[in-house]
């Protein structure tokens, strides 16, 4: 799977959680950008992308992801 | 939650209700799309569509003030709970205590708890504060003691919340989120972790059965799924999330099935179709002998098994009855003659075999036994026919059954349809009373006139202020009537308590019998003291069973009230009739037993209120006469 096809669903798991199409996401996203994106949502996306891609991050790297793709590069790495 | 049907098109389809202009349409659009199967994500997608409606009281629903507490954090839960709500109809408002503050949150005067006033507080604990406190090393009794010593302090917390708020108490079972330490030895040891937890549990179910207050039994629910679907430690970590976010939907499935059973919206009756259901086999095909069902095939016997499932469901107060396109006379032949069928035709309070649209028939199901549409679950193998039903009847529960009817049982028991939060007498003998009804249909049938038919049935009432015996059936009579309610107010059994504790306050419970048997505690009224006049008391509400319609127990029972108020110095009586979808049947109520119209309802404002002066009253005549405990 390319780093795009990861951002879009990536992306439509985020617009889902918080109800608002307007988001895109990149590589280079902070939480901080994205309105409404707290802590607690933060513990949701990871379990809405845990359960769409069937993977299981580990607790010391989900406290360390700095943005967007890093939890990309993560995901690729656990995958394949 | 399998026993849901998919979504086919669940992200379009709540874009488009949002685009809808009404606030009602939109909160029904909502509701629909709240009956599929709703995972983690689409679960909190509703609740964001649902949390931008102003919570207000709207036709069809009703809404309910819920706190939930925590000693760890529930926040996360509160979407679910809200989305299985709107599922049952249910606008929930969910208050989320403070983290790992319960205690302080119900005795603080000055915590938001008091502002919110809560009518059901739902306790969500850790086993860890027991567990953590408890050395290895313990005795048995040492356990024991330091176990009693913290429900103990829970009874308390209940026993304030209580007073301070006139709440239900839901208290959570504790989830064993516990590691092994021994192995199997575990068990064995009093001080071992997993131990203490089971022993905590049950001595929490003692205690909520002392106190009166109602479980939600996630240890079980978790013991059935396995604790990984339930706990996910990496949440802990992160979070302090005991409850695993996966699990939340069916977490608030279960909170909303008690929030329903509270208010009367539990399911009451289980409607069975019978060809691949109730037996194996087509029985205008495959005649009697034809049918499989019963020991010696593993089929025959699953079938069996959900026969005996109804069987143990009727016992505990649900009504059966059966709907299938078959003729009526091949369709009873098993009930009769095949000897390996566990369900009697007897068993089976309405039984309409026909050709005509199932639809039809469960209407008739609904209106022959006096219940509500809503209150019908309806089990059919033929994915065809539930869907028809689920689009013309959308209010009739359809579980969305296994393909194997090995898992027909597994499928109906978790669905949930049926949660209770008593089991009264009236529960055990509920199958008796419908057949007896059956009888009393055929009398009336057979009379000459309805005088000649009610002087026949030999009525007579037992009446009285509220007793302490009957508190519970009661109060799951204010809760459970939807038809002759007369303000359709619901009362916690805190509450009714509290109110026959009153001074000035009236009370009566009214049980009927006749010669064809006793038709139990079926009907209560509560008189309080009107709030602008002096010597006038007001019908805070009164309930009859559907059982006892049209045997004119509603005149006597006002004969009854306007005596004994008479007696007090009472001048007079109001009422206000507040209409529901549900409770037409007595719109003439009031006129009829002499009360004149004090106004014109405003919908949605202003009730219609009636007036009766008790110097005016002429006695009804009536074919009850009252036997026991006088009023």
């Amino acid at each position: 799977m390319t780093d795009q096809e990861i951002l879009t669903k990536f992306t439509r798991i985020l617009r889902d959680l918080l109800l608002d199409d307007s988001i895109v996401l990149t590589t280079e996203t902070q939480r901080e950008e994205v309105p409404n994106w707290d802590s607690f949502n933060y513990i949701n996306f990871i379990v809405a992308v845990e359960i769409e891609f069937g993977v299981k991050f580990k607790v010391a790297d989900i406290e360390s992801f700095a943005n967007v793709g890093a939890i990309v590069t993560e995901l690729k790495h656990m995958t394949t | 939650m399998s026993w849901l049907p998919l979504a086919p098109n669940f992200r379009a389809d709540l874009r488009a209700a949002l685009e809808t202009s009404s606030p009602t349409e939109v909160l029904e659009k909502l509701a629909r799309l709240a009956a599929y199967q709703l995972g983690f994500l689409e679960t909190i997608q509703l609740d964001r569509a649902f949390g931008q409606l102003e919570l207000v009281e709207s036709p069809g629903f009703s809404l309910i003030r819920l706190a939930v507490l925590g000693s760890a954090t529930v926040d996360h839960l509160a979407p679910a709970i809200r989305i299985a709500g709107l599922r049952r109809r249910l606008l929930v408002d969910v208050q989320i205590g403070a983290y790992g503050q319960y205690r302080q949150d119900i005795l603080d005067p000055s915590s938001l708890l008091r502002q919110f006033v809560p009518q059901t507080i739902l306790l969500s604990l850790s086993c860890r504060e027991v567990t953590s406190s408890v050395p290895l090393t313990a005795t048995r009794e040492e356990v024991d003691d330091i176990i009693a010593k913290f429900v103990g302090e829970l009874r308390s917390l209940w026993q304030g919340a209580r007073e301070i708020y006139n709440a239900t108490i839901v208290q959570q079972t504790f989830l064993n989120v516990t590691e092994a330490l021994f192995g199997s030895f575990d068990r064995l040891v009093p001080g071992a972790p997993m131990r203490v937890v089971a022993r905590l549990n049950d001595q929490l179910c003692e205690a909520a059965i002392r106190d009166g207050v109602l479980l939600l039994d996630i240890a079980r629910v978790s013991e059935r799924d396995g604790i990984d679907a339930w706990f996910d430690v990496t949440r802990w970590l992160q979070g302090k999330l005991e409850i695993a976010p996966q699990a939340a939907p069916l977490y608030g499935d279960l909170v909303a099935r008690i929030l329903a059973a509270q208010r009367g919206l539990s399911k009451k009756c289980l409607v069975l179709d019978l060809d691949n259901t109730v037996w194996g086999g087509v029985i205008g095909d495959d005649g009697l002998e034809g049918i499989i069902i019963g020991e010696g095939s593993a089929a025959g016997e699953a079938h069996l098994a959900l026969q005996r499932y109804a069987k143990q469901l009727r016992e505990r107060g649900v009504i059966l009855a059966v709907c299938s396109k078959n003729d009526a006379k091949t369709a009873e032949a098993p009930f009769h003659e095949h000897p390996e069928m566990l369900l009697r035709r007897s068993d089976i309070a309405a039984f309409l075999a026909n050709w005509d649209d199932k639809a039809e028939n469960l209407k008739a199901i609904a209106a022959r036994l006096n219940i509500g549409i809503d209150s019908l679950v309806f089990v059919d193998d033929n994915p065809v026919e539930r869907a028809r039903i689920r689009q013309s009847l959308p209010a009739v529960a359809v579980p969305e059954l296994p393909s194997d009817v090995a898992h027909y049982v597994r499928c109906l028991s978790d669905a949930g349809y049926f949660e209770a939060v008593d089991f009264t007498p009236e529960d055990r003998q509920r199958a008796e009373l419908y057949a007896a009804n059956a009888e009393r249909a055929a009398l009336l049938g057979s009379a000459q006139s309805m005088d000649d038919f009610l002087r026949g049935l030999e009525m007579s009432v037992v009446c009285g202020p509220f007793t302490t015996v009957d508190h519970s059936r009661i109060v799951q009579l204010f809760n459970k009537t939807n038809q002759f309610n007369t303000t359709t107010r619901r009362y916690t059994s805190e509450e009714v308590t509290h109110i026959a504790g009153l001074p000035n306050v009236l009370t009566f419970q009214f049980r009927l019998s006749d010669r064809i048997g006793d038709n139990g505690l079926v009907s209560a009224m509560i008189l309080r003291p009107a709030t602008d006049t002096e010597d006038v008391l007001e019908i805070d509400n009164w309930v009859m069973s559907c059982r006892v319609f049209g045997r004119g127990l509603e005149f006597e029972a006002m004969n009854i009230a306007v005596e004994a108020a008479r007696r007090l110095g009472i001048k007079g009586f109001v009422a206000d009739y507040i209409a529901t979808p549900k409770n037409n049947v007595i719109s003439a109520l009031y006129s009829s037993l002499g009360f004149t119209a004090v106004n014109e309802p405003e919908p949605g404002k202003k009730p219609m209120r009636w007036f009766l002066n008790l110097a005016d009253y002429v006695t009804h005549q009536s074919y009850i006469p009252r036997s026991g405990v006088g009023a």
